[in-house]
């Protein structure tokens, strides 16, 4: 594999205020990549330093072999962004937006096929103030792919779509990667990463606090496995307390919680059969990103 | 250098959607000179030199154009630019930033020149315009004053928090400016105090470049000096006052 992006000891601070603290991080060539953190964790300005739209005040960023710094511009032709908080004029068209953008670069992909395949073709005509939170979002795709570019940074793409265009959107950006494109993607989105990202970095405070693939940031948090159901009248839940890799139970009225490690469905399935009951609406729990990323940066509210 | 055209162009095409903006910069003046000139009429009278009214009027009335797009069209639309993000998406693309003013001033100048055009159809079609001495030279001096106040929007646009404060600020500044400048109303007519106080207008300045080469054909040296002070300055200050966002 070969790296695409490298960052070390990355720092910024903005009047005081630290808002990128030593972060170092690597990505692979066609990896879905994914920082995420709360609000205002400094995500965003790593972004931007690797975009080269911000100067950092010391480390190294080394984005296809160039400095996003001093070769800006041949850095720009080779990858695509679509940045939080950036817009199009209200009264820009869709095909003037995706023909104005193409003049910009050296080489550009025509953009009459994007706009079909990207669901825009209707569109072409519609000015950008009257697109769906949605269309927008497919037309800053769009845009983002003008230039055929070999990385690609989406920047909290999802944030504010309904649910249906958010998994639609997921199936876009599965099917960037698939064209062969790396994909930096920044979401304060857990279902998202653990649907999309290949690696996650869990930012906070400015720091990488964790760096691994969704499966074993998980799985390292050794969370136990839950196992909730409900059972007739007068079962008493205690009579699962010999079952194997069982920790607790807990029992209130008809609904029961076993909690415990190993394979517990199948143990508990399994006894629950023994004792001749039929559980009603069986269902496990297990420890997701949420529940990691909880742990990691704790759970007080934060602006 | 299609890249510049292209945008160029586009800024055009955004500015002629925005019915508000047009209003302001095109219609306007022109609005004014049709409302006095039937008012006061065109007749060519002694005591005016042989010009009439309307004649005389024309250079205040391209002060006008030039005023409102520098001080009202270029802060509103770069601010409004910068505070939705259209800037921070353009900064995003191989562009460098450059361009983007630049496209922005060239398309403003464009409007300029359309702005002053249409005051000349309506003043020969409606009024019989006379046109006096030195009438090409309007045209450097015309550039120069837009370039003037135009430093003065991007400075404007750089320094005001929003949009919105932009906007009322260019108003607040320009519109006294405008009725006391003569660009509106001929300045023979207000007390001496008023003139005096005039005098020290940027605006007054452009309207006195313009009467001096539109009627004598002489070039008035201490207003260009005025106007070409603005501009450095402007370009100083907006130099270090711009913001992408």
């Amino acid at each position: 594999m070969t790296q695409v992006i490298e960052v070390r000891n990355l720092h910024k601070t903005y009047g005081g205020v630290t808002a990128v603290d030593n972060v170092s991080f690597t990505v692979e060539e066609g990896e879905i990549f994914s920082i995420i953190g709360p609000n205002g964790a400094g995500k965003t300005t790593v972004i931007e330093s690797l975009i080269g739209l911000r100067q950092p005040d010391s480390g190294s960023v080394s984005v296809l072999g160039l400095d996003p710094q001093t070769e800006a511009r041949k850095l720009g032709n080779r990858i695509g962004t679509q940045l939080q908080e950036a817009a199009l004029p209200e009264r820009m068209k869709v095909w003037e937006a995706l023909d104005l953008y193409a003049s910009f670069y050296e080489k550009s992909v025509p953009w009459a096929p994007l706009l079909e395949k990207w669901g825009l073709a209707e569109k072409r005509n519609s000015q950008f103030g009257s697109l769906s939170g949605g269309q927008k979002q497919r037309l800053f795709i769009s845009l983002a792919l003008l230039n055929d570019p070999q990385i690609v940074f989406l920047d909290e793409l999802t944030t504010g779509l309904d649910p249906q265009a958010r998994r639609a959107t997921w199936d876009l950006i599965r099917a960037v990667r698939e064209q062969g494109k790396t994909v930096v993607l920044i979401t304060h989105f857990m279902d998202e990463v653990e649907a999309l990202a290949d690696r996650v970095a869990v930012i906070d405070h400015g720091r990488v606090i964790a760096l691994d693939t969704p499966d074993n940031l998980i799985a390292n948090l050794n969370r136990e496995t839950q196992v909730l159901f409900s059972v007739p009248n007068g079962f008493q839940a205690a009579r699962l307390e010999n079952v194997g890799g069982i920790t607790a139970v807990n029992q209130y009225g008809q609904q029961i919680t076993v909690s415990g490690n190993g394979p517990l469905l199948a143990n508990v399935a399994a006894a629950l059969a023994q004792h001749n009951i039929a559980p009603a609406d069986l269902r496990v729990q297990q420890a997701n990103l949420e529940d990691v990323f909880l742990a990691l940066t704790g759970q007080t509210i934060r602006n | 250098m299609k890249f510049f055209l292209k945008l160029t162009y586009m800024e055009l095409k955004l500015q002629l959607r925005e019915p508000v903006a047009l209003f302001f910069s095109l219609a306007f003046p022109v609005m004014v000179m049709v409302l006095f000139g039937f008012i006061f009429g065109n007749e060519a009278e002694e005591r005016l030199g042989g010009y009439g009214q309307v004649d005389l009027s024309v250079p205040g009335y391209i002060g006008m154009v030039v005023g409102t797009i520098g001080m009202l069209s270029i802060p509103t639309t770069l601010a409004n630019y910068r505070d939705l993000g259209i800037l921070r998406r353009l900064r995003a693309t191989p562009l460098g930033s450059s361009p983007v003013l630049w496209s922005q001033v060239a398309a403003q100048v464009v409007m300029t020149a359309a702005g002053i055009i249409l005051l000349f159809i309506a003043g020969l079609a409606i009024f019989d315009l006379r046109i006096p001495n030195g009438n090409l030279a309007i045209v450097p001096a015309a550039l120069l004053s837009a370039f003037s106040f135009f430093a003065v929007g991007f400075v404007l646009a750089g320094v005001m928090p929003s949009a919105r404060t932009a906007q009322a600020v260019g108003m607040a500044i320009f519109y006294p400016m405008l009725f006391l400048s003569g660009a509106a109303m001929p300045r023979y007519i207000m007390p001496d105090f008023v003139q005096q106080i005039a005098g020290l207008l940027p605006l007054t300045h452009v309207v006195i470049l313009m009467e001096d080469l539109w009627l004598k054909g002489t070039w008035n040296l201490t207003s260009v000096v005025v106007i070409a002070i603005m501009l450095i300055l402007g370009l100083v200050i907006s130099r270090f006052t711009f913001r992408w966002e």
